[in-house]
């Protein structure tokens, strides 16, 4: 028995690293920063998500804001999604490209105003985008980096809306999915948008780093009655891979593209030429070699990442992110499969320790929220 | 905490030995350490272990550790109820969730192994590093 989670060096840290040490949150490294992995346990942090309300600290996410005239034709050439869709106070998932139709990185794009956006963008990849984007810029857009200005708060779950009800005056329920509004927080003025990365109801809130102690506390004396839990990365990864998203570096990276990832549904063709399209607009007439697939274990075994998968006595491919999910009680995986093995019930075996246990491909996502 | 009558590992392992048998577990600061176990792997009877060599993997939702073995010999018999029920080893470590009992091929070497009071002095050192 040796233990193997990192343990976490020194670190770039949120505004609230001294709130999670003092509330005795395991921490983790994770994309350079100190974050909590787990508090009471990823078990039970997953089930409140589930089954109740959750809050995660995800300042570590970024923030890019893209202004002027050029904003929009800056993000069209950029992105692979259909920015001009946009209503202001309205949500995008989508990808930032490189110029073979690769992911720089997975994004969502808010729209606060006409020439006016907020980029969120992953942790790992905040000075990347970054310089992409500037190195982009030849349509005179401002470009600022402004990931220090915020503070994030995720709260997540059935009931995280009866939560945060209690703290503000904003109308959450005419909020829908992937739509935001600004008004207050605890008194603080705030954007809150109904987005997450949980594959359940929820609520992003960005506000200014200086008041996160506060909100933070006072969000989970709010939830108390609804059994709400601080949960850490540990279980915000468990979550999304049961709802079946996407973590960069993982199941997309510079390799990947959105018709392999299985996101067809935010690569834009019609909407006029972008940053790799020609390879999109290929692939899509000729059909991609490999493919995202899910996959759920039939024997028994965890599959992690990394581990090779087999078809019969060939290696296939890889798996990019497995974990045993919480919620499911099942062995789950995301793997790029060659495109012939890659439709359900394709029988695939993954190699764990020198064994080869038998896996399924199953459509995504594994897990959905029940509707209301 | 940790029983006065077993012994233990640096890799985390409890051994209680009598006579020519030993029976081996995971301490409660493994268990800690690992969170919700959801998977136990473990020897076969029959099969043969030696002391400090891999035997068997415990999973967590976050992570997956060998079982060294703490002792050497041949496996006579395994909790195979933790396969149902591995969080066993979250609620038990040193009671119903031990993991295997071994014939010793040579006596334990107890004197490679810590003390209850060691073992706790020497998690006050790691936790300290």
């Amino acid at each position: 028995m040796a233990n193997t989670p990192a343990q976490s060096a020194a670190s770039r840290k949120t505004a609230l690293n001294s709130m999670h040490r003092k509330m005795g949150a395991r921490m983790v490294e994770f994309g350079g920063w100190d974050m909590p992995l787990e508090y009471s346990g990823i078990v039970p942090e997953h089930m409140a998500v589930r089954t109740r309300a959750g809050l995660f600290d995800v300042s570590h996410m970024g923030e890019i804001e893209v202004e002027g005239k050029g904003a929009l034709p800056l993000l069209q050439k950029i992105t692979c999604n259909d920015a001009s869709r946009l209503q202001d106070n309205q949500a995008q998932y989508s990808g930032l490209m490189n110029s073979q139709g690769g992911f720089v990185d997975d994004l969502l794009v808010h729209k606060i105003a006409d020439h006016r956006y907020l980029l969120c963008v992953n942790a790992s990849r905040r000075e990347a985008d970054f310089g992409w984007i500037t190195k982009q810029n030849d349509a005179g857009a401002r470009v600022r980096n402004v990931s220090d200005d915020y503070t994030q708060l995720a709260v997540q779950g059935p009931r995280s809306k009866d939560v945060l009800e209690r703290l503000t005056a904003v109308d959450l329920g005419a909020l829908k999915y992937y739509w935001f509004t600004h008004g207050k927080v605890c008194g603080i003025e705030s954007l809150v948008a109904r987005t997450g990365y949980t594959g359940e109801d929820g609520f992003e809130v960005y506000l200014p780093p200086s008041e996160s102690e506060r909100v933070w506390s006072e969000i989970l004396e709010a939830g108390k009655e609804e059994g709400i839990l601080p949960c850490g990365l540990g279980a915000r990864n468990t979550l999304r891979l049961e709802a079946g998203m996407h973590l960069y570096g993982h199941d997309i990276d510079e390799e990947t593209t959105p018709l392999e990832a299985n996101l067809k549904w935010i690569s834009k063709l019609e909407k006029g030429p972008f940053l790799g399209s020609e390879v999109l607009a290929r692939q899509a007439q000729e059909g991609v070699k490999r493919r995202l697939v899910g996959f759920q274990m039939t024997d028994r075994g965890i599959a992690r990442d990394e581990a090779p998968v087999w078809v019969e006595d060939r290696q296939v491919g890889k798996v990019t992110s497995g974990s045993y999910t919480p919620y499911l009680k099942r062995s789950i995986g995301l793997a790029y499969l060659p495109s012939e093995f890659a439709s359900p019930g394709q029988r695939i075996l993954i190699e764990i320790r020198g064994n080869r246990p038998a896996a399924e491909v199953v459509s995504t996502p594994f897990y959905r929220k029940p509707k209301n | 905490m940790y029983p006065a009558q077993f012994r233990y590992s640096e890799e985390h392992e409890w051994v209680q030995a009598e006579d020519n048998s030993a029976t081996v577990g995971i301490t409660d600061h493994a268990q800690k350490e690992l969170g919700d176990v959801v998977f136990v792997e473990l020897p076969k009877v029959g099969d043969k272990v030696e002391a400090g060599q891999a035997c068997g993997t415990v999973e967590s939702v976050k992570a997956v550790s060998e079982i060294y073995s703490p002792v050497s010999g041949e496996v006579k018999e395994v909790n195979t109820a933790l396969a149902e029920t591995p969080e066993w080893i979250n609620q038990d470590p040193h009671g119903k969730a031990w993991m295997m009992k071994v014939s010793l091929s040579a006596p334990a070497p107890l004197d490679r192994l810590m003390t209850a009071e060691q073992y706790e002095e020497y998690l006050r050192k790691e936790s300290a590093e």
